[in-house]
């Protein structure tokens, strides 16, 4: 049993990380970009803003079971097979780009508006105001979306398990489910609570240092670790919001 | 019509007649939905080298319009907007982005805000660096540059505190010492000291009257008090519905009959002159107010004289004001007081005599 736990959270981690990793490389730019394209921002483009827009509004309404379906042949074409921890980060990292890409929008659109005037009146370009306003002045925020991104694909993670990916949720159903070995179950359910409150704990810890350091206050610690139980998926994981 | 002698404008003051500013025609018309709303409306400024000019008007004038303009953070509809020589609407361009050209100019032009508006995820210190990393200066210049400027506002020990660990006109200061980072000559302010309490304004106000005279910065400050045009500036401008309706050395304002800015800097009442009584305003600028004109009216021609107000102040390094006085009898058996009183070089407006020439320029 112990080698099959451990087996399990390992490859749980494995696509979590390396999907996690993906989906925020191509996300914070996407986020980034939608809201300078955006009618007002500082490259407004309606096409670019609509076509990035639409295509994450369609990624994010699909049930993630019809998504991995439907990439498919993707997957293959980038991993060589559809079955497998590689070929289980594809449809994860997919999933996740668009998700993140909308938490990062929301992020960087609360960054004051001044802060960039102030830069473009030291003579400093488009890419200036991104990489010292933008991004560095929504980190708390950015890293709250991060945690929730992690969160989610965990739970994603859990069905991944039905393209012989393995992982806890795998082992849960397998085990727990098919094999009515309940305790085993509960087991994998309680290791998988711990996981998601250590990186709660971890991205809120983040992210409350860096709110503090910006004056901003914090929320009380507890409550939000609390929230990371809650069921329904990321509640409570939402990007920290000032009070 | 320049009334005082030379040599009192130039005590202390880096004023020279170099334009530095010039702004001709310069239109701003903001649409939104249909509807259209004129900003600015043809405005023609003029800020000389050296001085702290500042503009003052209502809410919703134009003010804050105007001042973002002048370093094209609004693209004016019209008109052209030329600082420290290069005409700044020309290198625009016509695309909504600013081009290398533009924004090299723009780093020349410092620009202070309201509301600070400091990097919060950054320390001090290095917010006072970020011009000078936008500019590509080396990191070990950058911190001496930014340590030399903490130290000139005052700051000294707050190097590596973050904002949010500074008052407000801390943050000020900060916002100030940033602004001069890429050792502008040009120092735009737009309402750098609203959100400020009146000592703290006031301490504000004096740093940058003092970097005025060390550097000789030119500084363009946009305020709704006239407080504030009183304690710092050498020339003011009035805004109203998006024209410059009087504009003029504080001197050359109040010397101008029913000039709206002098009233309001050196408020003062009466009623008009009528049949047994003339009222007149004495505007003072320069050494005439030290002496005791008054009395000595009095005396030369033994007349009644009464004190209806009276305003004084140091404006720019100078004494200046207004009083209202009221001498018995009318217009016509007054004249030669009066004539002694211009004799002094004093300016003299008689109320009820001629029109008041409200809403007319200074110059
Ligand atoms: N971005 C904008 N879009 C549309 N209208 C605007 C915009 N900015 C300013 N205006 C309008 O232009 C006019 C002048 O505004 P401006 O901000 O220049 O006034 P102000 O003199 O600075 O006022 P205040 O003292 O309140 O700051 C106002 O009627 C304002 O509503
Ligand atoms: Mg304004």
């Amino acid at each position: 049993m112990q080698p099959l736990l451990s087996q399990a959270c390992w490859d749980t981690l494995y696509m979590v990380g390396w999907s996690t990793l993906i989906a925020v490389l191509a996300g914070l730019p996407l986020g980034v970009l939608l809201v300078l394209t955006d009618r007002g921002g500082l490259v407004q483009n309606t096409v670019v803003n609509k076509v990035i827009g639409q295509v994450v509004n369609i990624v994010r309404s699909m049930p993630f079971i019809i998504l991995m379906v439907a990439l498919m042949s993707f997957t293959r074409w980038i991993v060589g097979t559809t079955i497998g921890r590689e070929a289980a980060i594809v449809p994860l990292a997919v999933g996740a780009i668009p998700f993140f890409a909308r938490l990062v929008e929301t992020s960087v659109r609360e960054v004051d508006g001044g802060l960039v005037e102030a830069v473009q009146s030291m003579g400093g370009n488009t890419w200036t105001v991104v990489r010292k306003v933008l991004v560095p002045e929504s980190l708390p925020s950015l890293i709250s979306a991060t945690t929730t991104t992690v969160v989610a694909i965990i739970g994603y993670s859990a069905m991944a398990g039905t393209v012989g990916a393995g992982g806890l949720g795998d082992l849960a159903i397998r085990y727990g489910y098919q094999r009515f070995e309940s305790e085993l179950m509960w087991l994998i359910v309680a290791v998988l609570a711990v996981v998601i409150a250590v990186i709660q704990f971890a991205g809120d810890s983040g992210a409350r240092v860096l709110h503090r350091r910006a004056g901003k206050g914090g929320e009380p610690l507890r409550f939000r670790v609390l929230a990371g139980f809650l069921p329904g998926g990321p509640v409570g994981a939402t990007p920290t919001k000032t009070r | 019509m320049h009334p005082c002698p030379a040599h009192t404008h130039a005590l202390h003051s880096t004023v020279t007649e170099t334009p530095v500013i010039t702004t001709t025609g310069l239109t701003k018309v903001y649409r939104s939905r249909g509807r259209e709303v004129i900003a600015l409306d043809g405005v023609d400024l003029h800020v000389r080298e050296g001085e702290v000019y500042g503009v003052i008007g209502q809410s919703g004038a134009g003010k804050s319009s105007l001042i973002r303009c002048v370093n094209l953070l609004e693209r004016p509809t019209s008109g052209t907007v030329t600082v420290a020589g290069q005409d700044l609407t020309a290198l625009a361009g016509r695309g909504p982005r600013a081009g290398k050209e533009l924004r090299q100019a723009r780093s020349g032009i410092g620009m202070v805000f309201q509301h600070f508006n400091l990097l919060s995820s950054r320390t001090v210190q290095d917010n006072i660096e970020l011009p000078l990393e936008i500019l590509g200066v080396s990191g070990r210049e950058r911190s001496r540059k930014a340590l030399e400027l903490l130290d000139l506002v005052g700051l000294s020990d707050k190097a590596k505190a973050y904002p949010a660990q500074l008052s407000g006109g801390q943050k000020q200061r900060v916002g100030i010492a940033r602004a001069l980072a890429g050792d502008p000559k040009v120092l735009l302010s737009d309402e750098a000291t609203s959100a400020l309490d009146p000592e703290t304004t006031r301490s504000i106000l004096q740093l940058l009257r003092d970097l005025n005279r060390q550097l000789g910065l030119t500084v363009l400050l946009i305020t709704h008090e006239m407080d504030v045009v009183k304690s710092i500036c050498d020339s003011a401008a009035l805004m109203e519905k998006g024209r410059i309706v009087e504009s003029g050395t504080v001197s050359e304002l109040l010397a101008t009959p029913g000039s709206e800015l002098a009233s309001a800097l050196f408020p003062v009442s009466g009623d008009a002159s009528g049949e047994d009584r003339t009222v007149i305003d004495v505007t003072f600028h320069g050494e005439a107010a030290t002496q005791p004109v008054v009395s000595q009216l009095a005396r030369t021609y033994n007349i009644d004289i009464s004190i209806l107000g009276a305003a004084m102040d140091t404006v720019g390094g100078k004494q200046v004001g207004r009083m209202r006085i009221e001498l018995p009898g009318r217009y016509e058996d007054n004249v030669v007081p009066i004539g002694f009183l211009r004799e002094q070089g004093l300016q003299i407006d008689v109320l009820g005599q001629e029109p008041v020439l409200v809403g007319e320029g200074a110059k």
